[in-house]
């Protein structure tokens, strides 16, 4: 049932229409078709990818999501990783400027 | 100057492009053009059907390139046009017997004569395919708007560019403007958009193309039709006019909508 507004300007902006959900999904699958990449492939690049943001900082396993996006308007594709990730694993370097600067908070000048 | 080689493909089989063939060939010979039109699908004939050609065949494509025949006694003249002819599809199931080189000496034997070669492209990327586009000047790639054969047209589109051929443009046919309004068909900006190549026309779905082929007429020779004007405008396009684009939303204006508000048509 479409509503007056819609009947009278064509389709509803915050609903998805068949078009525009087919538009989004081809290219989706268009990225994968260009890009020629077997799924071997591509699953080891992403666990390359995971192996070494696992270095810098603690993933969480099961929210990783890494996938190819079309990107709008250029003919580029993009690489998007969403890697959510706990905490850092590197220890912050000592820095001599902090030191003097928690030396003075600890014996402040009178 | 010499004439030019237009390819007709598509990827995807049954979008249209033996009617596509047909009614450019015939929409260049109003204009005045020479033209051959080359069934280039090996085994499986339809472009001399569709032309109400198919009781002329003597020699077909396969006895030109096997030497059985002279290109002209392959050549079938069109009943009206006397500068239209047709070279058919052989019915052999060997796809091997024509070469992409066979193809290239044929059309520069034929360049010299006349002033368009339209090319009907089997389907599918193999070796009928290449055939096709080996001596192509111009490609013209059919799609309809719809899912698979958009995204067969856009694996065409990387294989010509693997041939440093192209840029190809696009013929959208079968397009329902209804149903684009409706938002449930996709629009020519939102298949361009996809491709990323330009349209050369769209061709409306008209039922009066199935009673023409069933005639063995193309609607391009009927000035009534609008799938005809389309196609009569496309051919125009080839041959270096501009032309704009049909209005192919009849009803597309302000009132209208405002009428159909409160149960018009």
């Amino acid at each position: 049932m479409s509503s007056f507004w819609e009947r009278l300007f064509g389709r509803a902006p915050d609903k998805e229409n068949s078009a525009s959900a087919a538009k989004r999904r081809l290219q989706f699958v268009l990225v994968h078709d260009r890009i020629n990449l077997p799924p071997d492939i591509m699953a080891a690049m992403k666990q390359e990818i995971l192996d070494v943001i696992s270095k810098y900082v603690q993933v969480n396993e099961d929210s990783i999501d890494i996938a190819l996006h079309p990107s709008e308007g250029d003919n580029l594709n993009l690489l998007v990783a969403e890697v959510p990730f706990i905490k850092s694993r590197m220890m912050p370097k000592p820095d001599l400027e902090e030191d003097d600067d928690l030396d003075d908070l600890e014996n402040p000048v009178a | 100057m010499g004439g030019r080689v237009v390819t007709v493909t598509s990827g995807k089989g049954g979008v249209g492009k033996t009617t596509t063939t047909a009614n450019l060939g015939v929409a260049l010979a109003r204009l005045g053009k020479k033209v051959v039109m080359i069934d280039a699908d090996i085994g499986l004939r339809n472009l001399d059907i569709v032309m109400g050609l198919e009781n002329r065949i003597v020699y077909d494509l396969v006895d030109v390139v096997e030497g059985r025949a002279k290109v002209k006694q392959a050549m079938i003249k069109h009943k009206q046009f006397p500068d239209l002819y047709l070279i058919p599809a052989a019915q052999t199931r060997d796809k091997s017997a024509v070469s992409p080189a066979d193809m290239v000496q044929l059309c520069n034997e034929l360049r010299k004569e006349y002033d368009f070669i339209v090319i009907d492209s089997p389907a599918g990327i193999e070796r009928g395919f290449r055939n096709a586009l080996a001596p192509a000047d111009d490609i013209v790639i059919v799609t309809n708007p719809e899912v698979s054969a958009v995204r067969d047209a856009d694996r065409v589109i990387g294989l010509i560019e693997a041939e440093n051929k192209g840029p190809a443009r696009l013929i959208l046919n079968r397009v329902k403007m209804d149903m684009v309004r409706k938002g449930e068909m996709m629009s020519a900006d939102d298949v361009t958009d996809i491709l990323g190549i330009k349209l050369i026309g769209m061709v409306p779905d008209d039922e009066g193309v199935v009673s023409a082929s069933n005639n063995g007429s193309p609607v391009a020779l009927d000035d009534k039709s609008r799938s005809g004007q389309a196609y009569r405008n496309i051919a125009r396009r080839l041959n270096g006019e501009e032309v704009s684009f049909m209005q192919l939303d009849s009803s597309s204006g302000l009132f209208t909508k405002i009428g159909r508000l409160f149960g018009g048509k």
